[in-house]
């Protein structure tokens, strides 16, 4: 492996050659180029860690053209050579983006420092950018919660393919945690040291969802302003984690099959296939068999996908981990909040655990959330926890005052009928309260039978 | 069998090539040859520098290579540029027969210092191994102590040795491998 890849734009032969052929005796990869134009294509073909830019050429000057090298790589190190030493332009060149600049004829001790301390910044950032990634993912998911045998079962799971290869493919309802798989996965991966790049695929339009994960070159598309990695790329050596896969169609499920078998992707509005080295996890709510059955899944792609599978079960079939997960999260939020709560009353676990959870472990971790705001230390009681219920969720009514009414007689039963913590937990003054009261004809008299 | 050559160009005092012959010889296990030709650089020189081009040097010198060239060493007391760099300590063809180095800035007097024949003749085997060195296909070594090591200024060349380090002697073997003498 060569020390760095050095860029030289100069218009005088002279120069270019003297400075390439330098350059590569102290073992560096060198291109040159002869004006904006040329470096700018070279910029496009691949990417350089340093450019050394005359600042006085024909056409478009040096300190334009590192303007524009920028807007394709920002991350590009550019050294201004000039013939002359002036403060304005020092200025200029700086001002614009420059690393440095260097006076012609250069200093060969010089030269040789300023690209090695260049270079050495380069390596320094992009190893920063490399360790903050290692830091956060290779702390290993903590809410990932349960005794029971379903867990058990996909614990065992993680801790069978997490050392190996191979794409895995991970059902579940929304909420389950296929999200928190897929990152234990990669923690104990050997893999881990390298990035875990998630995608949302449902959340994105079909073209936003081709350019965030093939990348796209600069003038590719209206807005693309720059040349962007795609995600494979950013996770090189490492995972991608692609959400909701069964949301995606038909034409980028053709470009994926293509990634996946090839190991090869193309930037949007490029031609040069680029190596990348990653694994592959996929999630999904959907059912991607009755999907293939009705043509909106490729069956290529599911079997590509479905290595191995990771089936999550909803909360209402493990509901003995809710003590868990409700001690869990307690304790996280305690700590979150700095409220001294550190335990939950029988009966308001037991209101937890008949509870049916459609949202899952999100809509638990969501209702422990709010509790711990609502509730007054030492302990969560029933009254903290604001759960629907089925008939909840179909009111009989269906204009707005009759929600209201519905909602404020659910939170003031909840509250123990104590109008002060009512209007606290409704975000409304006593005196809104009071008001409401009287207009659906609930009296104190009524209130105080109640 | 081919041999290692010394070339002089312009004026050189006393014996110094062929003291440098008898060291590179052994340094190289190789017969080393002072050619009796010599190359005028004045075709060369730059008036405004004051210098004289050295990859233009270092043309003219292919020109003195014969059937029995392993490599040509040309040696020269005048200062030596590239039109980018203020001054260069030599130059050479990587990977291929010729280099040229120069003993002008390796003299003490040009830092203003007493004259010191044994100093130059060190940081002469210095250069002219590095520059051979490059001709057999090594790049600069991050080994401040290898012959390779870059070193554009005096006092990087006097840290370091005349010997290539472990990794660079066994790259030269390898090319030796190849083009055998």
């Amino acid at each position: 492996m060569g020390k760095g890849k050095i860029l030289i734009v100069d218009d005088e032969l002279s120069v270019r050659d003297s400075l390439n052929k330098w350059f590569r005796e102290e073992g560096y990869e060198v291109g040159t180029a002869e004006n904006a134009s040329e470096a700018l294509s070279r910029l496009a073909e691949q990417s350089w860690d340093v450019s050394l830019v005359d600042i006085k050429m024909r056409g478009t000057d040096g300190i334009e053209l590192q303007r524009r090298m920028h807007e394709i790589d920002p991350e590009l190190i550019t050294i201004i050579m000039t013939g002359y030493a002036s403060v304005e332009t020092a200025v200029a060149a700086l001002k614009n983006g420059a690393y440095d600049y260097v006076t012609k004829p250069l200093d060969p001790d010089e030269i040789a420092h300023t690209v090695a301390k260049a270079l050495s910044h380069r390596r320094t950032q992009e190893e920063n950018v490399r360790l903050r990634e290692v830091v956060a993912e290779t702390a290993i998911p903590s809410d990932l919660v349960g005794q029971g045998a379903a867990m058990k079962r996909v614990f065992e799971a993680i801790e069978t393919v997490a050392p190996t290869d191979v794409t895995v493919l991970i059902n579940g309802e929304s909420g389950t945690g296929k999200e928190l798989v897929a990152r234990a996965i990669h923690a104990a991966s050997p893999r881990r040291f390298h990035p875990l790049v998630v995608l949302h695929c449902g959340a994105l339009t079909e073209t936003l969802l081709e350019s965030e994960l093939f990348g796209h070159e600069k003038g590719a598309f209206t807005g693309a302003q720059y040349r962007k990695k795609g995600k494979f790329e950013i996770a090189e050596g490492g995972t991608i984690f692609l959400d909701e896969i069964g949301d995606i169609s038909l034409k980028t499920q053709t470009d994926l099959l293509r990634v996946l078998q090839e190991r090869e992707i193309v930037r949007v509005g490029g031609n040069q296939s680029i190596h990348v080295d990653f694994r592959c996890i996929a999630a999904t709510n959907k059912n991607l068999e009755a999907l293939i059955d009705e043509g909106k899944f490729r069956p290529d792609l599911f079997y590509r996908l479905n290595v191995f599978r990771i089936e999550l079960p909803p909360l209402r079939d493990r509901k003995e981990d809710i003590p868990l997960l409700v001690n869990h999260f307690a304790k996280k939020f305690s700590l979150q909040m700095n409220k001294r709560i550190n335990r939950v009353a029988p009966q308001a676990m037991d209101l937890l655990q008949q509870y049916d959870w459609p949202g899952n472990v999100r809509e638990l971790e969501n209702s422990v959330e709010r509790a711990m705001v609502v509730a007054q230390e030492p302990e969560l009681r029933e009254q903290d926890f604001i759960l629907q219920s089925k008939s909840d969720a179909e009111p009989e009514g269906v204009t707005l005052e009759a929600i209201e009414r519905a909602h404020i007689l659910r939170v003031l039963e909840q509250c123990g009928w104590n109008q002060t913590r009512a209007a606290e937990t409704l975000d409304i003054d006593r005196v809104t309260l009071h008001n409401k009261l009287k207009k659906y004809g609930w009296s104190r008299a009524a209130l105080s039978e109640k | 069998m081919k041999r290692l050559q010394l070339l002089s160009v312009g004026d050189l005092e006393g014996r110094v090539l062929e003291g440098l012959a008898v060291q590179l010889a052994h340094h190289f296990a190789t017969p080393c040859q002072v050619l009796a030709a010599t190359l005028d650089p004045q075709f060369a020189f730059h008036a405004e520098r004051g210098q004289y081009h050295s990859s233009e040097i270092l043309a003219r010198v292919q020109q003195h290579v014969q059937d029995t060239t392993w490599r040509l060493l040309a040696v020269t007391g005048v200062d030596l540029y590239i039109p980018i760099l203020t001054f260069v300590f030599g130059e050479a063809q990587m990977g291929g027969p010729c280099a040229l180095i120069s003993t002008h800035r390796l003299r003490q007097e040009f830092y203003g210092l007493p004259h010191d024949l044994d100093l130059l003749h060190t940081r002469m085997l210095k250069e002219a191994v590095h520059e051979l060195g490059h001709t057999l296909e090594l790049t600069h070594c991050d080994d401040y102590r290898c012959a390779m090591s870059g070193s554009h200024a005096v006092e990087w060349i006097d840290l370091k040795e005349n010997s290539f380090c472990r990794c660079c002697a066994n790259r030269v073997l390898e090319v030796v491998g190849r083009d055998p003498r």
